[in-house]
């Protein structure tokens, strides 16, 4: 169970695992997501289905290694490892609608998860903008993936060392100004960048979908701690979500949220990082940590 | 010559109270996870089992939700004879071992008891968990056979209603499959209850009994998402599905500041306490904060769990607030008493109506009002009404919010035809547990809204039999 079948380094932090989960596979749409445990005493964290293959029994998830899990994910989770838990597909699938002209924008981590969205607007026969953004030309991936299903591909880096110099805000303003048609805008990435890109789109009344991502336990509404406030209700993000409108989330409260274990994430890692050392010099791992 | 004294004259206490139940100091319990009680010896139990008056008319068992035959096991626990103690006992309530230690008994068998007219009840729960524990000490028997019946069951949830159910179905021959969302079975008994209340290797040990039975487990799994609840008749060939979903959607108070850095839902403090072993923390991965002083809003047995486990993690005032007064506490009464032996102050009569906090979106204080009990509400409590300024601040650095919970909507929403109430509970046919569904029933919590453990078996028990009677009759 939770085999992983294939692996794909895209940068020395972000990487790609493909799990063998037939059941869920089958089950899975765009836009839902997983949550993993990598050993009996791991976190559950909650991970974005970038893909899935009925045919070969596996969703795709994308990871960037930040903190403790995910760092450790990218230092065990090899091919023919298996994870420890994997449970899902869980939250609402993303709603593709009827739409003439989309733009599916991407930042970083988040190109994966909007990738299945993008594929599914063209599927359904709308114009789609893709503009994705990454710090700089080494940590692009999905490039050519993302472009086969684009009808336009804007790339954006901080450093200006690929597609465009700056933010993929910049890439929203240059497309709706070619584009003011454009009927919707799905933006996937961190908090930050979603707040950005739909203050972006609200002076032209473009609807946004983002994907959120709060801190969550068990992803099936019963811990609350992934609760958001939209439009100035409470929402679970696990059950309610993980997309919502744009233009009525509550960003801020979101990255506060988000923050709330700093310390105690900082000290895993910290101890985590400690150990892993020890072990690349073959010594015990201090008792202490 | 005088006669000679029965033994248990010679025990140091009064045969007119409760034999009391020997605990842990609460200095050093509040320190850790392990369990408070420490369980009756031999001794202890023949003794209180003496109490027992052998009343003609027994109403202990009328106070049962199950009707266990209390009277009968009470009086093999004095006859010495702990296996028909035992077997007695799990006839009539398969997880007695936990259910000895999380019932309110003072609300049930130990409220009709005779001896509580006068004296202390005898004590029932106490007696339970004796014979219970006694058991698990002993060898296993011989393994059972494996099933025998052709039509396999899904049991959806592993929380007492589904381990009773499974296991009952399980004996009558049934190739049982219990789904568990988690990544490990027991429900609340597992993310809910604290260890200090209920060591998991009870939990454990009652699930390990149910696969020795043939019960299959299968965690990660979500029905209704993983797999739609008609695939589990269609694709993966059950012939009956019995839903124990519980009642897992914590309730917010609905007041300012509830989304703050530091506000928990009971449900998450205690699931990353119990499931995610949190106090464990940095060993294990999933981290709680808590800091020195801690309020938790609410006075059921989830509130206590709250409060209690919030000690163990460090807070060093813990206080309860609850805008009722003592008399309207839902909690057990032992807990209520631990809870005030380790140190927790209770504020009654006090609402809390903001939680504040800093510029950092962190919580400083939990604003409330005094109340007074006026009129009795639809409920039949006193109403409480506030105080008119009397508005104040306790500084806090966490509230934890223990207001209920509701049936989780999950399968439901998910499921064409199975009709729920407007609250959130399944449908269900009184007399067989069936819901609107043909041959999918549901029992506990997700029927009832929350309840006690004891309820949720007694569901899982009969809905057990009704699927039994239904398959059997071709229905």
């Amino acid at each position: 169970m939770y085999k992983i079948l294939a692996r794909e380094d895209f940068s020395d932090v972000t990487f790609l695992l493909e799990v063998h989960y037939p059941m869920l596979a089958k089950a899975a749409k765009p836009g839902q997501f997983v949550i993993v445990m990598v050993h009996a005493d791991g976190e559950r964290i909650p991970l974005t289905i970038a893909d899935f293959s009925v045919e070969r029994g596996t969703i795709t998830l994308v990871v960037q290694a930040v903190g403790k899990t995910t760092r450790e994910m990218q230092q065990t989770c090899k091919v023919g490892t298996a994870l420890y838990a994997v449970v899902g597909p869980m939250g609402m699938p993303s709603h593709v609608g009827e739409r003439k002209k989309v733009a599916c924008v991407g930042g970083g981590l988040g190109v994966a998860p909007v990738y299945p969205q993008a594929r599914a607007f063209k599927q359904r026969g709308a114009y789609v903008i893709g503009i994705i953004g990454f710090r700089n030309k080494d940590l692009i991936f999905w490039e050519d993936k993302f472009a086969s299903v684009c009808d336009e591909l804007i790339i954006c880096t901080d450093d200006g060392s690929a597609g465009i110099k700056g933010l993929v805000t910049d890439g929203i303003a240059k497309a709706i100004e070619v584009h003011p048609d454009i009927e919707e805008v799905i933006a996937i990435g961190p908090p930050v960048m979603m707040k950005f890109c739909a203050d972006a789109t609200r002076p032209h009344d473009i609807k946004t979908m983002v994907s959120l991502n709060p801190i969550m336990v068990d992803g099936t509404g019963m811990c609350g701690g992934c609760r958001v406030s939209v439009g100035g209700e409470m929402k679970f993000c696990c059950v309610d979500g993980p997309d919502f409108d744009g233009h009525q989330v509550d960003f801020d409260e979101l990255m506060s949220r988000l923050a709330r274990f700093k310390g105690e994430e900082r000290e895993a890692l910290e101890r985590w990082t400690r150990n892993e050392n020890c072990r690349l010099m073959g010594e015990e791992p201090h008792p202490s940590g | 010559m005088p006669a000679a004294r029965q033994w248990y004259e010679l025990m140091p206490v009064k045969r007119t109270d409760k034999t009391p139940m020997p605990q842990r100091d609460a200095t050093d319990r509040a320190q850790d996870f392990d369990e408070v009680n420490e369980g009756y010896c031999f001794a202890h139990a023949m003794f209180e089992a003496e109490r027992c008056l052998r009343c003609q008319d027994p109403v202990c068992m009328e106070g049962c939700p199950v009707r266990i035959p209390i009277s009968e096991f009470v009086h093999a626990i004095a006859a010495g004879d702990l296996p028909r103690a035992a077997s007695i006992l799990r006839t009539a309530n398969p997880l007695p071992a936990i259910c000895g230690r999380v019932c309110p008994q003072e609300s049930q068998c130990e409220l009709k008891c005779h001896m509580a007219k006068r004296f202390g009840p005898v004590a029932v729960g106490h007696l339970e968990r004796f014979v219970a524990d006694w058991e698990r000490s002993q060898p296993l028997g011989e393994s059972p056979p494996p099933p025998w019946q052709s039509a396999r069951i899904a049991v959806v949830g592993s929380g007492p209603a589904g381990l009773v159910c499974a296991g009952q179905l399980a004996r009558q021959g049934y190739p049982v499959t219990v789904y568990e969302a988690l990544h490990a079975p027991g429900g609340v008994l597992r993310y809910g209850i604290p260890e200090f209340r209920l060591p998991n290797a009870i939990l454990d040990w009652e699930i390990d009994a149910l696969k020795r039975l043939g019960v299959e487990f299968i965690n990660n799994v979500i029905i209704g998402k993983t797999i739609a609840l008609d695939d589990l008749f269609d694709r993966h060939g059950f012939s009956a599905v019995f839903i124990g979903t519980g009642a897992g959607l914590p309730k917010f108070l609905g007041i300012p500041g509830e989304n703050l850095n530091g506000v928990y839902s009971a449900n998450e403090f205690l699931t990353r306490i119990n499931l995610m072993q949190a106090f464990q923390f940095p060993e294990a991965d999933t981290p709680l904060k808590v800091g020195k002083r801690v309020a938790v809003i609410g006075s059921g047995n989830t509130a206590m769990d709250a409060v209690r486990s919030a000690r163990r993690m460090g807070a060093e005032q813990a206080l309860v607030v609850y805008r009722r007064s003592e008399a309207e506490m839902t909690a057990r009464v032992e807990e209520y008493h631990h809870a005030i032996e380790e140190g927790v102050k209770f504020h009654w009569l006090t609402n809390p109506v903001e939680v504040i906090g800093d510029d950092d979106g962190w919580v400083t204080g939990l604003k409330s009002l005094r109340m007074e009990l006026g009129e009795p509400d639809e409920s039949g409590r006193a109403r409480p009404v506030p105080i008119e300024g009397s508005e104040f601040v306790f500084p806090v650095d966490n509230v934890v919010l223990s207001i209920g919970t509701t049936p989780n909507p999950l399968l439901a929403k998910t499921t064409p035809g199975l009709a729920t109430h407007s609250w959130g509970g399944l449908v269900v046919d009184e007399q067989k547990g069936e819901t609107s569904r043909r041959r999918v029933y549901a029992g506990g919590d997700a029927v009832t809204g929350a309840a006690t453990v004891i309820l949720a078996a007694g569901a899982g028990k009969s809905a057990a039999e009704a699927i039994h009677q239904d398959l059997s009759a071709g229905l």
